[in-house]
């Protein structure tokens, strides 16, 4: 790989650089890349997230920081930036300080799978769907231990229910993902993809739709949003498993939440909605080739986005609509009703495999 | 080289780690060094090109097992003076124990390696070899019995453990969620129609 341009001496600079370095550069730029146009989109989410449900509520939201309030999201950073960090003094310091990263790394590690545009992922590897699962049960360490080490009641009782609720329904996604992997007939989120490739009803959550219902709403219980955040319920137990951060450590927690919600909607949309597939693949007739409407034919990144974007919408229109669970409801939903529906439709899925109805017949 | 590097980086990593989970006090930091241990060892079968085995001891040790078993070892209150109080007592059975264990150890390591192709170098296969899709098929092939086996005992495991610690107290209050679920407004609320009042 070498970098598209026509300056003859940086070609000859970059073609200087021995082999090992030049494959660690362009690691390096591909992470960063992810990284910081992650890190964008989490702070326009949220304020997206305050502008949508304001006016779903009938208010305006935020308006006074830049044009239409678009900086609010650059002065909430800068404030959480300057804030002072306050370590309780009976907490557990390294435990303390090390929770925030250990939720936000998976969050942004899980991306490195996520099949952007056709054919190409970061990082292609067979495995995708199993790297997926592994990181993504990862997240809940930060949350267990930020509630441990922060030597609170509080926290610790937030951190108990997290870690109960997001041992529930990792199991469901788990199954939901298995269905998925039954009717893909691969591990690799790329070629998953292309199984569906094919316009809006060739995708797989019409055959999978009990699948790809538990898969989303399960995603909303995993990333602790509401309806299912009982984990901060702020009218029970103050914040949470957070109560006792502030400052830049609070933000890493916030980024984290927002970073895991932007990676289930990535997910859903690979597994799911057809990834980079474009919505009217096969019904537009080719005539508008060369012309700007193209895109709307061509897969892309830009179909990838526009799903990522309906689901991130989802999200917030469930936090506007949906009064929070109770607890032992949200336990009965995850452990009685979601992994009995996931085990059964993989058996019905099994049996039209095997009976060769429908689009499994491969 | 670097895969050399690295492999004799992660396994100090990991024999540090497996240390501390039997060194430090704190039950929280043992549960976390055994953690960092799982981690290790599944980075080490990466290097072995595992990737499969790897991937699953993460996911399955590291997201499940070990997120219940930090869960529980927050909740105790462990006096690790209690707990060092027989310690003379059983010290000759942990002895005796350990002892075994070198010597199973010794013996797997220095006898029976004989016959395996320990001596030679690891062949890599080339890059459209699948160690998932391989390992599935064994699995479901030539060792479909002993797998079909494994799945019984653990579902048997499940079960039997559900069915000794859940005891019914009598009197006790649970919420029926059948009866829950069924509630109808018309159950709860009465709409009444009535002339304004006026003044």
């Amino acid at each position: 790989m070498k970098p598209v341009g026509s300056l003859p001496f940086l070609e000859d600079l970059w073609l200087a650089l021995p082999e090992l370095a030049r494959t660690l550069l362009v690691m390096v730029g591909q992470i960063l890349a992810v990284t910081v146009v992650i890190i964008l989109c989490v702070a326009f989410l949220t304020y997206l997230e305050r502008k949508i449900i304001g006016y779903m509520q009938n208010r305006i939201g935020p308006n006074r920081v830049g044009p239409g309030g678009w900086l609010q999201p650059f002065a909430d950073v800068i404030k959480l930036l300057l804030k002072e960090v306050v370590v309780p003094s009976s907490a557990n310091r390294f435990l303390f300080i090390i929770a925030p990263l250990l939720s936000i790394v998976p969050a942004l590690a899980t991306w490195a799978v996520i099949p952007l545009f056709p054919g190409f992922a970061i990082a292609e590897i067979d495995a995708g769907l199993l790297y997926v699962l592994a990181l993504t049960s990862l997240g809940v360490y930060g949350v267990i231990l930020a509630g441990w080490a922060s030597n609170s009641k509080y926290a610790l009782l937030g951190a108990m229910r997290s870690a109960a609720q997001i041992v529930a329904y990792e199991i469901a996604m788990g199954f939901a993902l298995v269905g998925v992997l039954m009717a893909g007939g691969s591990l690799n989120l790329g070629k998953l993809v292309e199984a569906q490739s094919g316009g809006l009803f060739s995708w797989f959550w019409l055959p999978l739709f009990p699948l790809f219902i538990i898969y989303f709403v399960s995603g909303v219980a995993e990333t602790n949003r509401a309806p299912f955040d009982v984990a901060e319920g702020e009218s029970e137990i103050v914040a949470g498993f957070h109560v006792e951060y502030s400052g830049v450590a609070f933000a890493v927690f916030f980024l984290a939440e927002y970073a895991n919600m932007i990676l289930i909607a990535a997910l859903t949309a690979v597994m799911f909605w057809g990834g980079w597939e474009s919505l009217f693949a096969g019904w537009l007739f080719s005539g508008l080739d060369g012309t700007p409407l193209e895109l709307l034919r061509a897969p892309g990144i830009h179909w990838l986005a526009f799903k990522i974007a309906f689901f991130l919408f989802c999200f917030l229109w469930f936090r506007a609509t949906f009064p929070r669970y109770r607890y032992d409801q949200i336990m009965r939903l995850g452990w009685k009703v979601f992994i009995p529906v996931t085990i059964v439709w993989i058996v019905v899925e099994g049996a039209m495999a095997a009976l060769r109805i429908g689009p499994w017949s491969a | 080289m670097f895969a050399t590097f690295l492999f004799y980086a992660l396994s100090t990593v990991l024999l540090a780690a497996a240390v501390g989970v039997i060194t430090v006090r704190n039950p929280v930091y043992a549960a976390l060094c055994l953690i960092l241990a799982f981690v290790t060892s599944a980075v080490l079968w990466l290097l072995l090109e595992a990737e499969f085995l790897a991937v699953v001891l993460v996911l399955v040790y590291v997201g499940a097992v070990m997120v219940l078993f930090l869960f529980v070892v927050m909740m105790l209150d462990i006096n690790t003076a209690t707990l060092r109080e027989g310690f003379l007592r059983y010290a000759p059975v942990g002895a005796i124990v350990a002892g075994l264990l070198v010597l199973e150890l010794a013996y797997v390591i220095w006898f029976r390696s004989e016959g395996l192709p320990g001596g030679t170098p690891l062949v890599p296969r080339d890059a459209a070899y699948s160690s998932t899709e391989e390992l599935g098929r064994v699995l479901y092939t030539q060792y479909l019995y002993p797998f079909e086996l494994a799945a019984m005992l653990l579902l048997l495991a499940i079960v039997a453990a559900i069915l000794l610690t859940m005891r019914s107290r009598p009197g006790l209050k649970v919420q029926d969620v059948a009866e829950q679920v069924k509630v109808r407004r018309e159950d709860r609320v009465r709409i009444v129609t009535m002339k304004p009042e006026s003044e």
